[in-house]
């Protein structure tokens, strides 16, 4: 990318400044180069690659099992999100049903997700904005929630617990206890971040009428998530095209007018009362036992007592671990509400064991590619607040 | 990819065809959802329609991407999925580019949002987007030689 500058003739030289690589800020590997007048951005260019992996290509050298374990990698807050998304898709290329007693435990722990990435966002944006100690409480919190993932998944972090057809394995007795006092004490950790900041002068001063896109702006580029929902959008995926039984539950969608970075913030806060509302029903709805993959020879592993008594059940583990399966040639398309907004896999087949193509539509990608029209004509610490507001994880914009 | 369902028709596919049959060269459901094929040069027009068309109104990109089907021809697919935020419907846009000098007109100006979507489909696959303002590598660094989405490229690089 160039960062030389055409100035007109006569007019003051602006300087570029750039931001990142290596800037705290930026959540990762962006360089943003600022082109500024003194104080004031005249326009903000954010170059991404830097930490490109090409896991839409090793995808490909993978069988449609394997990849999984690819997906945690990309938004690394929210590994959950992209198992599911990535499964939905190969469930949807193969035409299989999922069991609800699986679909009810993916929904009770992306909501759970959702509210781990959102931690993680509060904290390292109000960190962004000079108050350090909301980040202490924020990951006090996210640490519980990773413990919960620890007990079913085995994981903290890069979970891989969604599988094709179900879950990899069955959730630990008293998961849902954890879950339960997780649940209970939620709430007031929320209102004591909400007291650390909403009243906050110095909060309120580098958020309100701070980053405004204009909500026709918002969906011609392409913006979704928290961010379009604060330009007064109602736009969730969840709601539109559900998925994986989300029908049955009773959610708001919470939306602002402002679609400024203090907005962005409350739609933030009550999309996590919202996220603990959905863990509360899918906890009630969860039945105790039942089976967590379908029942798809071939595809989804068999049972381990199966494999020790039945010839077939071994020769099905077998294949489905050294060739995999080939799904008929086709194309899918799978939208998902991920934290940071629509996240969508595009799987396509060519009668193969391995994937033709995946790709992955990176909310983050998208939201970023808005950031000029947030902060332009604004002070240079403005920028700072835009992209922490906008939420993005590099990992997953990269891929 | 899957058979042509007569009974049915999809009213999205029943709408384009209503406007210009001639420029839809294809439409075909699979898993419940559309995809239309159109010739390279219909494109602009084609996405302005979808756009703009009240009973339609696909105001909101998701992506655009390509898939390549090396060594038969042509060559490379590019695949645009869009919805409409009003009526809660979706569709797939394709259509297909030769492997010899690939090139697709921009739809930039439809959807701006396609900007950094058709530079990521130029950096891996090597197809053009005529008419796009600014047709550089955006993930790779601006000096690297190949695509490595294409087929022919090694997963593990060139060494």
């Amino acid at each position: 990318m160039s960062t030389t500058v055409d100035t007109a003739a006569g007019a003051a030289e602006a300087m570029v400044l750039n931001m990142g690589p290596q800037h705290p800020s930026t959540h990762g590997v962006l360089r943003v180069a600022l082109e500024m007048d003194g104080e004031t951005l005249i326009s903000a260019k954010p170059d991404i690659g830097y930490l490109h992996t090409g896991i839409e290509k090793s995808c490909e050298a993978k069988t449609y099992s394997q990849a999984i374990t690819l997906t945690d990698r990309m938004d690394y807050l929210s590994p959950l999100s992209n198992n599911l998304c990535y499964c939905l898709a190969v469930e949807k290329l193969l035409g299989l049903e999922v069991p609800k007693r699986a679909q009810y435990v993916r929904v009770l722990l992306t909501e759970l997700t959702r509210i781990a990435s959102h931690l993680v966002w509060l904290g390292t944006h109000a960190i962004d904005l000079g108050a350090m100690s909301v980040f202490l409480y924020c990951f006090r919190e996210r640490e519980e929630i990773l413990k919960i993932f620890e007990m079913v998944a085995g994981q903290r972090m890069m979970t891989s617990y969604f599988r094709i057809g179900g879950l990899s394995l069955e959730p630990p007795a008293g998961w849902l206890d954890r879950v339960e006092n997780f649940v209970e004490a939620f709430p007031g950790h929320l209102a004591e971040y909400e007291d650390l900041l909403t009243e906050n002068r110095i909060w309120r001063i580098r958020t309100v009428g701070v980053g405004v896109i204009s909500p026709e702006d918002a969906i011609a580029w392409g913006v979704s998530g928290p961010v379009l929902r604060a330009a007064g959008v109602p736009f969730d995926v969840r709601k539109y095209f559900p998925y994986s039984s989300y029908e049955e539950f009773q959610f708001e969608v919470p939306t602002r007018k402002e679609s400024d970075c203090f907005a962005r913030y409350l739609v933030r806060l009550e999309e996590m009362r919202q996220s603990l509302s959905i863990v509360k029903q899918a906890m009630a709805k969860v039945p105790a036992e039942g089976p967590i993959r379908t029942d798809a020879p071939g595809i989804v592993p068999p049972p381990r007592e199966k494999m020790k008594t039945e010839m077939e059940a071994l020769i099905y583990h077998f294949k489905i671990f050294t060739e995999g399966f080939s799904p008929a040639p086709g194309h899918v398309y799978q939208r998902i509400e991920s934290p940071r907004g629509e996240l969508s896999c595009y799987l396509a087949s060519d009668g193969s064991p391995k994937p033709f193509r995946v790709k992955f539509r990176a909310p983050s990608f998208v939201n970023l590619q808005a950031l000029p029209l947030l902060c332009t004509g604004r002070l240079m610490a403005d920028a700072v607040a835009c992209i922490g507001t906008l939420d993005i994880v590099l990992g997953e914009i990269d891929r | 990819m899957a058979e042509t369902v007569e009974t049915h028709v999809h009213p999205v596919a029943a709408r384009l065809k209503a406007w210009d049959a001639g420029a839809v060269s294809n439409t075909e459901e699979f898993r419940g959802e559309l995809t239309v094929t159109v010739p390279r040069e219909q494109v602009p027009r084609v996405a302005a329609f979808l756009r703009h068309d009240p009973e339609l109104e696909f105001d909101f990109l998701d992506d655009l991407t390509a898939t390549d089907h090396f060594p038969s021809e042509p060559r490379f697919a590019v695949v645009y999925h869009m919805l409409s935020i009003r009526h809660r419907h979706t569709v797939r846009l394709q259509t297909w580019t030769s492997g010899t000098n690939p090139s697709v007109p921009s739809v930039v100006t439809v959807w701006p949002t396609a900007n950094w979507h058709e530079r990521e489909v130029f950096d891996l696959f090597g197809i053009r987007f005529d008419g796009h303002p600014e047709m550089t590598r955006i993930l790779l660094p601006l000096d690297w030689e190949g695509h490595p989405l294409r087929k022919d490229y090694p997963t593990e690089g060139h060494r």
